[in-house]
């Protein structure tokens, strides 16, 4: 009787660790087809891809590459080197001030501290889109569009990242440090640039990933401010690739155009896939 | 002891400047690239101020006059701001949906003592890899994919599925659903991983009292793991809301900014982006952005009373 409740439970757990596994291995698949799909062809010629459908690479690999990064209408090249100064700059600017701020309103008493905090918070939620009108009207008027500083500066106030940085910060470091710094007569600068910065390296590496990320991607002020070939960023170039008669385009390129502008992304990503995942976490609310 | 308060409250005053000094730049950014455009936006929303091929009309003050017209039934017969809004919120929808189920049964599997999933690493690796690429580039790629010479109408065609290829870019409920499944794609894995953090920070003893009392598992869901997770549901619950707000990228790329068919697929991003191209048409895109921020402050509302919650 009790042996056959137990092997009851067992069969039953069985079956239910087999639906579990085979609805995570399902969904693993959804994620990885498209782009399974596109690698393949990214390696197939266009009279291959006319052909049909295939499942497994070909050898056009390299030929796919070499007229991708030629190309006479999307200069790839450049949009990399462009995406990489904006999305390099930024996470630098973004975290660093960040950073400073969390610090300011964190370690130092002064009047305004608490309203300025929520202040933040309170903007922290309002889209960018929201201040696009204003600053696209902007840009016009004192002749700044095309230029890429314009799409880095603003990371400078970046509410979000803010608010991760003052969790941390809340979180790792000690006031009294801060006073034995002090007594060792550092000045204020010096203690953050030399005391705090190397405790806060977690957290800026973590922002600094998501930051490169979201300006790696970020297409809608890009495609609004940049119109000059010569400095489109990569999802620009990708918009104007949609926008281009499709039809004549040899299609092997246009997948490996597509493989190139998440290939970075997709490297940072295996690589540190694993703090990328505990980041996500770290940053939202606490239960 | 109270000698000790004063001098630390003096030696606090005396470093007061330094407060200051370290939150300047965050806020001399925040107003020039931030805020004084937000307050432009909001300014030009009551003026008409559009470019005419060479001519700029404009700026004159027209009151109300551009709200006015986002809430009129247009030449086309519609009221502009209410199509876009429900484009939006469906499109918003189709992807949420199967999003927070299948997010929360990964959330309830991934923290199941009983079934103890191997390889959760991995999985959580793929399932939140589509977050972090590019959306316009992914896209770009369903537009390949999904096109009439593309490789999934050749599989189906390979199959003898269908005869003929599919328009899956020509029709309201595949442009809709492709949008939906990209979103369900992208953003599924981010809502595992924090529901699962979610869960695992509710107390143990919780449920071991429970499977004390005989409470089933889904007694155990519905009294203890719900309740228990709903402040922190709410906010991933509002926040993905207020992204769907913002959804441009894909259903822009995919349509090439045209919300084909019909503009059954124009979110109010993409409307708010018509106004931006060629026609520069500052007073109604004022108008719009008004409108968004009126709607994501209402939510933000909810956000931050979660963020400062004690």
């Amino acid at each position: 009787m009790n042996s056959n409740a137990n092997r009851n439970a067992k069969i039953k757990l069985f079956i239910s660790r087999f639906v579990v596994y085979a609805i995570l291995i399902f969904l693993a698949f959804l994620c990885l087809f498209f782009f399974w799909l596109m690698f393949v062809n990214s390696t197939r010629s266009n009279a291959q891809l006319q052909s049909g459908f295939a499942l497994f690479p070909k050898e056009n690999f390299l030929k796919n590459f070499y007229n991708a990064w030629h190309d006479g209408t999307i200069d790839i090249p450049t949009g990399m080197k462009n995406s990489f100064i904006v999305a390099i700059c930024s996470a630098l600017l973004t975290t660093y001030f960040s950073a400073l701020t969390a610090y300011g309103t964190y370690v130092y008493n002064f009047r305004f501290k608490k309203a300025v905090h929520l202040f933040i918070l309170a903007i922290m939620m309002i889209p960018s889109q929201v201040s696009a009108v204003g600053f696209i009207q902007l840009a016009f008027k004192f002749h700044l569009t095309n230029k890429l500083w314009l799409l880095i500066v603003p990371s400078i106030a970046a509410p979000a990242v803010y608010f991760y940085m003052r969790q941390y910060l809340q979180a790792t470091l000690p006031l009294e440090m801060v006073e034995a710094a002090r007594i060792d007569g550092s000045n204020e600068f010096r203690i953050f640039n030399q005391i705090v910065l190397p405790i806060m390296k977690p957290a800026m590496a973590v922002q600094m990933i998501f930051s490169f990320v979201g300006s790696w991607n970020n297409y809608f002020m890009p495609s609004l401010l940049l119109n000059d070939a010569k400095k489109k960023t990569v999802p620009v170039m990708i918009g104007t690739l949609r926008s281009a008669d499709f039809t004549k385009f040899d299609m092997g390129k246009v997948y490996m155009l597509m493989l190139m502008a998440i290939l970075p992304v997709m490297v940072i990503y295996i690589i540190l896939s694993k703090s990328i995942i505990k980041g996500v976490t770290s940053g939202s609310v606490k239960g | 002891m109270e000698k000790m308060k004063k001098l630390s409250k003096t030696k606090s005053i005396s470093y007061a400047k330094w407060g200051y000094i370290f939150i300047i730049p965050f806020f001399v950014v925040y107003l020039i690239f931030t805020l004084y455009p937000q307050l432009l936006t909001i300014y030009n929303s009551f003026f008409e101020y559009y470019r005419d091929g060479l001519n700029v009309i404009g700026p004159n003050f027209v009151g109300l006059r551009n709200y006015k017209e986002l809430f009129t039934i247009n030449n086309a017969g519609y009221v502009p701001i209410v199509k876009y809004s429900l484009n939006t919120l469906i499109l918003w929808i189709i992807g949420a949906v199967p999003q927070f189920l299948i997010a929360m049964l990964l959330a309830l599997f991934f923290t199941s003592t009983r079934l103890n999933i191997k390889g959760q690493q991995f999985f959580k690796t793929v399932i939140y890899m589509p977050n972090l690429i590019m959306a316009s580039a992914f896209s770009m790629l369903f537009f390949a994919l999904f096109s009439q010479v593309g490789p999934i109408n050749q599989l189906l065609q390979s199959w003898g599925a269908v005869n003929e290829p599919i328009n899956f870019l020509g029709m309201t409920i595949s442009v809709r659903g492709l949008i939906g499944l990209m979103n369900f794609l992208m953003w599924f894995g981010n809502t595992t991983i924090l529901l699962m953090a979610g869960i695992q920070g509710i107390d143990e003893s919780m449920f071991e009292s429970a499977r004390l009392d005989g409470s089933n598992s889904t007694q155990v869901f519905f009294n203890i793991t719900m309740p228990l997770l709903m402040p922190i549901f709410i906010y991933v619950f509002i926040t993905s809301m207020i992204g769907g707000i913002q959804m441009f990228d894909v259903p822009q790329v995919l349509t090439n900014g045209k919300g084909t068919p019909n503009l059954t697929s124009t979110t109010l991003i993409m409307y708010l982006n018509n106004f931006l191209g060629v026609s520069k048409n500052f007073g109604m895109a004022g108008a719009v952005s008004v409108l968004l921020f009126i709607i994501t402050a209402v939510l933000s509302a909810f956000v931050f009373k979660t963020i400062t919650r004690k």
